[in-house]
């Protein structure tokens, strides 16, 4: 099964795939741009600072996403001993970790118009910025530690810690009394918001999530050639 | 027109510092990992270019590093 993740067989895809990746991506950020800060329409309570969700939201969904990418991965490398996935890992936290960051500033922002203060102490917020806190351990870890084995362990083992925040993240505003509004977009029921702001908030996921991804193969050829490296030292 | 677009209703300030500040992160990221990449590049160009005819050979023989050095 795992024949196909090795990294002889897939350098050929990874080192090719970042022009086309990088020509989408251009491709989603102007036409979502346009359609986030010029097409859609102003909200009747939040007026323009609404816009402020479509960089927002997409971040905040793809950090949540990339740090349990990076938990279900390190869960794997404990049962099938892959270094391999550990590469995987290493190469999705940083962009995962920027996502993050973003979140929470453009929130911060978001929240001086809307609540009237740049931070506050809400369940959600707090969350994410734990949820940093662990980004920034993990990326910590893989800079610290030197031994490989050693550094696979720990990696692993803040991301899977980290995982059980996940939940608490994605269901605080259900949990508690938050400043955060409940869900708008909800695979499995009825989507609250409407068709018009759903456009520019879906072309920007798309967008970032390229993003990510061309960050992705970037940091993970960087590795693979890291490896290498190594192994012309060897011989 | 413009001016609607960059005051947007008193909001200008605000949505277009949280753009500013995604853009230029997402700037600053590509930059860094770009220079990662072409630091290990050039690093392995170098490690490449100092091994005995012998040994560059072996190294040839592995699709890997052909991948790398038809990359640069």
């Amino acid at each position: 099964m795992f024949k196909s993740f090795e990294p002889s067989k897939i350098f050929a895809i990874t080192s090719k795939a970042p022009k086309y990746i990088f020509f989408l991506f251009i491709i989603f950020l102007v036409v979502g741009l346009l359609e986030a800060l010029v097409i859609s329409p102003e909200d009747y309570k939040q007026s323009d600072a609404v816009r402020i969700m479509y960089v927002h939201v997409p971040a905040a969904w793809i950090s949540l996403g990339i740090f349990s990418s990076i938990a279900l991965l390190s869960v794997g490398i404990f049962i099938f001993k892959n270094k391999n996935l550990a590469l995987i890992s290493k190469s999705l936290a940083p962009s995962g970790f920027v996502f993050n960051i973003i979140a929470l500033v453009t929130g911060s922002i978001w929240g001086k118009p809307t609540w009237g203060t740049w931070w506050a102490w809400d369940a959600r917020i707090t969350s994410m910025l734990i949820l940093v806190l662990f980004y920034g351990m993990y990326l910590l870890a893989w800079r610290i530690y030197e031994n490989k084995e050693q550094v696979i362990k720990i990696t692993s083992m803040i991301a899977i810690l980290g995982a059980i925040n996940v939940p608490i993240i994605k269901f605080s505003v259900d949990w508690w009394n938050t400043l955060h509004q409940p869900a708008s977009i909800n695979i499995l029921s009825n989507t609250s918001i409407h068709v018009s702001m759903l456009i520019p908030l879906s072309l920007m996921t798309a967008a970032f999530a390229l993003f990510s991804l061309l960050i992705f193969l970037m940091k993970y050829n960087t590795e693979l050639i890291k490896v290498k490296n190594k192994g012309l030292d060897r011989l | 027109m413009i001016n609607e677009l960059i005051l947007m209703n008193g909001y200008g300030v605000y949505v277009w510092s949280a753009f500013s500040f995604t853009l230029i992160s997402f700037a600053g990221l590509y930059f860094v990992t770009k220079l990662q990449l072409s630091k290990e590049q050039q690093k392995f160009v170098l490690k490449f270019g100092s091994l005995t005819s012998e040994k560059a050979r072996t190294a040839k023989s592995q699709s890997v590093n052909k991948e790398i050095l038809s990359n640069i």
